[in-house]
Formats: structure tokens, C-alpha cells, sequence
């Protein structure tokens, strides 16, 4: 075989790299732009079907219909910015479209939603009822600290008062969809440490201070 | 000669290939670089990887974040269109109400089949795998020898792109000197599983995948390929030059728009349209394969889905490469349902998949790591051959034959599901658990046993006596059993990989008290599904000799898993691609001395 330099390809990396760069762009990888592209629905009340257009962007509510009301999206909201604040890691939730993601979650058609479509409503009814109890208020409308006494009781699964346990699967479910929502976005893979989704002319592996860090060597030369 | 309806198909062709994956995308490739006049025959609809490819779209513009839905098995994004586990008005059936006794079948309806989303592992079967009953006694030997296939491994690895590396190890194959891609560097999680891997005896190194790391060699590799043929050689070096290297992003599982890895309809479907012989006929669902009172091969009957009516193609030969299942339903359905090339009986028999179980741990060494670029070559970089030959043979094992292992572990991009198990961050909420998701994130480890299935008389497909798809055509019902070999090799597995993840500090994340009929993956789980159509060197005990063509219908060949003997833990694509070329060739030799 030839040396790589002694032929070329039809396109240069560095000119593919470009086009795709271009593309990324044109489809707007930000929040804003996805939030501005609306696909037409034209299958409500199922769901995507085996055949959707897998390069269109969509938001919640293009396929099927969401189901929250003010109420309980205000809830929702609540409990995301709880559980995913604003901080120094990046925006709260709320910023990132996750209380819409939790209304397209329990409002879709599929299996996995549906199951979760009861135990996610029955929650946010109990956060209302639990914040009346305590404070005369709903739970959007309490202070952090308020939201706190409540949230402590009810986030850890196996260490919850009896009387807690129910609403304790509650969160750990509410926390780990909500998880989902947020780190599939932009900010939340900065917030977590994930990078990559950009082209590279070259895959180098872990740096040199990673490497170190866990004693090893890279083996693949 | 492009994709067409049915009504502009020729009045007859040399040869009919029905399926447009790996099997069928190689015969379309080497006959009709060979001059042969081919028509393809594809249930599903024409797909284009170019336009279709969701490269670089991330979760947030996904329905439900991209998580996978009955609708889309393996997330939103994944390649496969119009398939999945149910594929709507095309139901299958289960002899047994039992779970371990049930076969999950995985159908994909659209051009290139399965080749659009799989793993691109690309493995050799070594000498052994093609004569296992010599060895120890059990199932079939192949009526092939390892050195029979060998240069047609050469050749499909010269031809999709392989990246990996020699390693000398035995039954593991190395391939000439210069016809690997070079490998891409390891990951992290992969280094740490190959030191502590190495104390344990389990050797992680370089995997195979059909993935360009570099640019084909154009101008070369076309005159290996077609020596003689500068017709060909053109037509491939064109093609060639059109796929691009890897730019180490997007998971290859979604496709690949600049065909920097292997899928039919970027590497075996251009050039063989390309050379004007081929014509595809998508949405055409195969029903029968037509033969005359001479038990030849005439052509084939299909339903067009277009339009709802049967639809005819005259062929000289016929080649089928529907996968197993299908492959197994249309020959039984031939003849109005009398059922062709099954003389022996054994049509349906023998079906196997991969046995496949899975331990996932907890590293804690591996929390908090600065954040890298991990995405890589869109899937495996490493894994651990078999090693456990020296053992097996000194009696050391309850288990007849070998696994591989695959392994994850990456910072891969979060997509639709939680990046980190609820357990462990329990307790937490708002800046705390931010900080937590960020430290376990990228801690976990998985490692998977993909390891050989004996063929057994339990494991099987049949037409069900009642149960029609919505054409009326006859449905599969299926019936699966493992065997000891198979519930101990999981076993085995288990433990090893338990071992691995504690000697590394981690802890596992299964019940311990498992037994292995719990967590052995249910049959057609990993989609290695082949048999049902085995080759032998006797048309008593086979349906197909060692050119896959069938005992009793010459001019008929099966070119997808079907007529595999065994089903070695190396992944089965590589193995139909190299069996087709093969077939193929000896086709062309045929049809030369006018045999057809």
C-alpha cells in the first residue's frame, strides 16, 4: 500500500469537517433555534411512528399533545429548578426546556411514559397537598428553604419515614427523568463534563494529566 | 440501471437477489462487477444515508430527548427505520408461553437492512470455528476450511475498511500484513480494563470494526480486488474516493452520511448501481421463490407495498439473503406452501444466536475525571478475544466453546435516559447533586459476554398454521432452548467480570444470587441470528453445500447467516459478507460453463 500522502480523497478532512460545521450551524444546535423550528404533526395521539424524519428538529408537543395543566407545569418547574438550580456548573433547568421535556415525557403514547404518567401525577398532586399542609401554600409558591424541609424527606428512596416512602418513588423517579432532560442538552453536557458531538482531524485519547491520574499508559500507538 | 417500480423491471434478469444487507449487498457488488444483470428485491423502502443521517443531532432536538420508544427500539436517532422487535402488520409467534423459551426477532425494513445501525464489529472466525465437531464432538462442522475463506476475508476487509490490529492469539486470526486500518487510540476506561485485565489473564486489546481511520487506498486496493478487471477497478476506486475517513464524532449507529463506516448502501449498493447492471426494487416483499417443474429457480413472487398486488421477476438464479427468519419463511412458503430445498427437513432447524449477559460496576477511580473527547470511532475501540483455549483443552471449563468480550465505559454523549444510576445519588438534590451527576459520570463500566451457541434441536422456526401478515402470507412461529454449554459459558462470564470490576474497586451493580437462566440474554436479543438453512457436506444433513448454494435447487443460494453450521462468538457480518463473495464467484465460474 501506498503512504497516505501519495493519493487523495475526494474531499480533503479538513474541507468534510467544514461542510459539517456548516450543516451544524444551518440546523442551529442551540436551544433558541429549537425552540423557533416547529414540525408539522400530523400523527397526535400516537406516536412518531417507525418512519419519522430523523433531521428535523422538534420540541415538545409537535407529535403528541401535552397534557399539564398551568397548575401542574407550574409544579414541575418548581421541583426541576429544585433538583437542577442555576449554579456554577450552568443554567437551572428551566432555562433549558426541561419542565416541557417532563410534560412531553408523561403526555406520550409509549409503554414506559404511560407507566410513568400516574406515578409522576399523583406526585405533583402530593408536593401541593404536602405544601398546604405545611406552609398554606403551593409548592411553587415556597421559599427555597421551604422547599427543602419537604425535599429532604422525600429524596432518598431507602432512607424515607414509612409515611414518606411513597412519595420518595416519586422523586427518585421525577429526579432521574428530569436528569435525562437536562443532560441531553448542551449546557447540561457542560454541567456533567461530556464533550464531544465536534469533528476532529485526529482521535488522540485521554490527555497526557488523565492518563497520569489513573496510572496507565495509552497502548495504541 | 437505479431504483425502480416493479413495473420497469426487465422482462428477465441473470440473477434475483432478495435483501439488500450485507449478504445480498456483496453478491449485487461481485456479480455485477463481474457483468451479471441483477435485480434486487428490498421490503423496505429505499434510504438514503447522505440526506437521512442525524450526525451531530443531539437529544434536545429529539422527541422525548431521543430516548428509544417501541416505535424506535434503540433510541430516536438510531438507523433503523420501519424495524424493530414488532414490525406493525407483520407479527411472529412463540411456541411456548415460557420466556426462555422464546425468540426475540429483530427485523429491519428498509435498504441495507441491518447494515445501517450495527456495531461494525468486524471479526475473523478462526480455523476451529469452521470445524467445531472435530474438535469436541459437538454440533457441525462447516464443509468450508478456514483457509477456503481466508482470502475472501482479505478481500471484504480490503473492500469496507477495517480498523484493528494482529494479535497472533489463537482461533483469532491475523490478516495480511497492511490490510488493517490503523487502530484508534484506547480510551480510558479501556486502559484501566487492560491493566487490571492483564493480572487477571484477560488480554484487551485493538478490536475490529469496519471504520475508516484513514482514507481507502483507491488507487490500489481496486487492482487487488478485480485483477484483470479495469472496468471494475475504475468503478471501485470511484467509489472508494467518495468515503471519507472518520472524523470522530456521532455514534456510528445512526449511519453515516460521509460513509466513513461500512453500511450496504454506502459501500456495496453505489458501485454495483454504478456499473449499470443492477436495478433495486424497494418495498417489494418477497412471498415466494417461483420454481419450475424441473426444480429450478425461475424468479420471484412479491407483494409490491405500494400498491398491495403480487408481482413477478424471471430470474436465471436466485439468491436469497433475508435473514435467517426470513430466509427460512420464504423458502417454506415456496411452492404455495409445499415449502423448496427442504428435502432434508432441516429448513428452520439450527437456528442460533450469541449468548450474551452483561455486568455493569461502579470504579470509583474512574470519578472525577477532567472532562475529554472520548466519543472516538462511534463505538468499540477494544476487547478481549477469547483466551480460554489452553483451559478448555486441559478440562478446566464446563463449557465447550468461547465468548469475547465488549465493553463500554466511555464518556459517552448523555441521550435520552439518565447518565447515572439513581442509587448513587440518592439523597441529593440541587448544587449537590450537579456535583454529584459530574463526579459518576463516566465511573461506570460495562463489560458483555458475546460468546458461542451450540446448535440444538430446541432452537427453531416454522410457519405457524394460523397466524398470516397482513398480505395473508404465512407468519414464523418460534421455539428456543439453551443448552448447559451456554447457561455455564454466561456463567463464566459473570464471574470473570465480576472479578475484573472488584479487582479494579469497583463494585458490581446485579444481585449475586442470580442464577445464569435469569441473566442470559433471551434468544435473538444480540441479533446474531443465523442457521435455519445450514451448509454440510451432505445434502442429508443440510440444506445448503459449501458454496451456499442449496442441495436441491442448484440455481438457488443463500447468502445472509442462514447456512452458517456454527455461530462462533465472532460477530456473524463479516463471515456472510466473505461466504457471498465467495458464492458469488463460484456463481460467475458457473454461469461461465453454462451450468445454470
Amino acid at each position: 500500500m501506498t503512504s497516505p500522502s501519495d493519493f487523495t480523497p475526494l474531499f480533503s478532512r479538513r474541507q468534510v469537517i467544514q461542510m459539517f460545521a456548516a450543516v451544524s450551524a444551518s440546523l442551529g444546535i442551540t436551544p433558541e433555534a429549537n425552540a423557533a423550528t416547529v414540525g408539522v404533526a400530523d400523527t397526535f395521539a400516537k406516536g412518531y411512528g417507525t418512519d419519522p424524519t430523523l433531521t428535523k428538529l422538534y420540541k415538545p408537543g409537535d407529535v403528541w399533545p401535552l397534557t399539564l395543566n398551568a397548575e401542574q407545569l407550574r409544579t414541575v418547574t418548581a421541583l426541576c429548578d429544585l433538583i437542577l438550580p442555576a449554579d456554577d456548573l450552568g443554567p437551572a433547568a428551566s432555562a433549558v426546556g426541561v419542565p416541557q421535556f417532563m410534560d412531553e415525557w408523561i403526555s406520550a403514547p409509549y409503554p414506559l411514559q404511560q407507566e410513568d404518567n400516574p406515578v409522576l401525577l399523583e406526585g405533583i398532586a402530593w408536593l401541593n397537598t404536602e405544601a398546604s399542609k405545611r406552609f398554606s401554600k403551593s409548592f411553587a409558591e415556597l421559599d427555597a428553604p421551604q422547599q427543602a424541609t419537604i425535599a429532604d424527606d422525600i429524596c432518598h428512596i431507602t432512607m424515607a419515614k414509612p409515611e414518606f416512602r411513597e412519595a420518595a418513588q416519586f422523586f427518585e423517579r421525577f429526579r432521574s427523568r428530569a436528569a435525562a432532560g437536562y443532560y441531553s442538552t448542551q449546557e447540561g453536557w457542560k454541567a456533567i463534563g461530556f464533550v464531544g458531538n465536534i469533528t476532529s482531524a485526529t482521535f488522540d485519547g485521554p490527555p497526557a494529566e488523565v492518563l497520569k491520574l489513573l496510572d496507565v499508559e495509552q497502548t495504541v500507538k | 440501471m437505479p431504483i425502480i417500480a416493479p413495473s420497469k423491471a426487465q422482462p428477465e434478469y441473470d440473477v434475483a437477489i432478495i435483501g439488500s444487507g450485507a449478504g445480498g449487498g456483496q453478491m449485487a457488488y461481485t456479480l455485477t462487477l463481474a457483468g451479471i444483470k441483477c435485480v434486487m428485491l428490498e421490503a423496505g423502502r429505499s434510504y438514503d444515508p447522505q440526506t437521512e443521517t442525524p450526525m451531530f443531532m443531539t437529544g434536545s432536538q429529539a422527541p422525548l430527548r431521543g430516548a428509544g420508544t417501541p416505535d424506535k427500539d434503540f433510541g430516536f436517532y438510531d438507523a433503523t427505520i420501519d424495524g424493530g422487535w414488532d414490525v406493525p402488520g407483520e407479527p411472529y409467534t412463540q411456541a411456548s408461553s415460557k420466556k426462555e423459551e422464546q425468540f426475540w426477532w429483530w427485523r429491519a425494513r428498509m435498504m441495507g437492512g441491518r447494515t445501517n445501525h450495527w456495531g461494525r464489529i468486524s471479526l475473523r472466525n478462526g480455523p476451529y470455528d469452521f470445524k467445531p465437531r472435530s474438535r469436541d464432538g459437538l454440533g457441525f462442522d462447516w464443509p468450508v476450511t478456514y483457509e477456503e475463506i481466508d482470502p475472501y476475508y482479505t478481500k471484504v476487509e480490503m473492500l469496507i475498511g477495517v480498523y484493528g490490529t494482529n494479535s497472533g492469539m489463537e482461533n483469532t486470526p491475523d490478516s495480511p500484513e497492511g490490510v488493517l486500518l490503523p487502530a484508534p487510540k484506547a480510551r480510558l476506561s479501556e486502559l484501566v480494563s487492560q491493566k487490571f485485565g492483564k493480572k487477571l489473564g484477560i488480554p484487551f486489546m485493538p478490536i475490529h470494526r469496519a471504520v475508516l481511520t484513514k482514507p481507502l487506498d483507491w488507487q490500489n486496493i481496486p487492482k487487488k480486488l478485480h485483477p484483470g478487471n479495469e472496468w471494475a477497478q475504475k468503478i471501485v476506486a470511484d467509489s472508494m474516493m467518495r468515503r471519507a475517513p472518520c472524523f470522530w464524532a456521532t455514534d456510528c449507529g445512526r449511519g453515516c452520511s460521509i460513509s466513513a463506516n461500512y453500511q450496504s448502501t454506502t459501500v456495496h449498493l453505489p458501485p454495483a448501481l454504478a456499473t449499470g447492471n443492477l436495478d433495486i426494487i424497494p418495498n417489494a416483499h418477497a412471498r415466494e421463490v417461483l420454481v419450475n417443474d424441473e426444480g429450478k429457480a425461475t424468479g420471484v413472487l412479491f407483494i409490491d407495498k405500494t400498491t398491495g398486488k403480487e408481482e413477478r421477476i424471471k430470474a436465471k438464479a436466485v439468491v436469497i439473503a433475508a435473514s435467517s427468519g426470513e430466509t427460512v419463511r420464504l423458502l417454506l412458503n415456496s411452492k404455495g406452501g409445499k415449502g423448496i430445498a427442504n428435502s432434508s427437513g432441516l429448513v428452520g432447524r439450527y437456528i442460533m444466536d450469541t449468548v450474551g449477559t452483561k455486568v455493569t460496576g461502579h470504579v470509583p477511580i474512574l470519578e472525577n475525571v477532567p472532562p475529554h473527547n472520548e466519543e472516538g470511532a462511534g463505538g468499540s475501540h477494544t476487547y478481549a478475544p477469547w483466551w480460554g483455549y489452553k483451559d478448555q483443552a486441559a478440562g478446566k471449563l464446563d463449557f465447550a466453546r468461547g465468548y469475547h468480550i465488549e465493553m463500554g465505559g466511555s464518556r459517552s454523549m448523555p441521550i435520552g435516559n439518565n447518565p447515572v444510576p439513581d442509587d448513587l445519588v440518592r439523597g441529593s438534590y440541587g448544587k449537590k447533586f450537579k456535583q454529584d451527576m459530574r463526579r459518576y459520570y463516566g465511573s461506570i463500566v460495562s463489560y458483555a459476554c458475546r460468546g458461542e451457541m451450540i446448535p440444538n434441536e430446541k432452537s427453531y422456526c416454522e410457519l405457524d398454521p394460523q397466524v398470516k401478515d397482513k398480505w395473508g402470507i404465512p407468519s414464523l412461529r418460534w421455539h428456543w432452548g439453551w443448552s448447559e454449554h451456554e447457561l455455564n459459558q454466561a456463567a463464566h462470564a459473570r464471574r470473570t467480570f465480576t472479578d475484573l470490576i472488584e479487582s479494579m474497586g469497583g463494585t458490581v451493580r446485579h444481585d449475586k444470587t442470580e442464577a445464569a437462566r435469569d441473566y442470559i440474554e433471551p434468544g435473538g436479543k444480540i441479533i446474531h441470528e443465523v442457521g435455519g438453512a445450514i451448509m454440510g457436506a451432505d445434502s442429508k444433513t443440510s440444506v445448503c453445500n459449501g458454496w451456499n448454494q442449496t442441495w436441491d435447487v442448484k440455481n438457488l443460494l443463500i447468502c445472509d447467516g442462514s447456512p452458517f453450521a456454527s455461530n462462533a462468538d465472532k460477530n456473524p457480518t463479516l463471515t456472510i459478507m466473505a461466504l457471498a463473495w465467495r458464492a458469488a464467484d463460484h456463481l460467475i465460474e458457473q454461469a461461465k460453463q453454462g451450468n445454470l
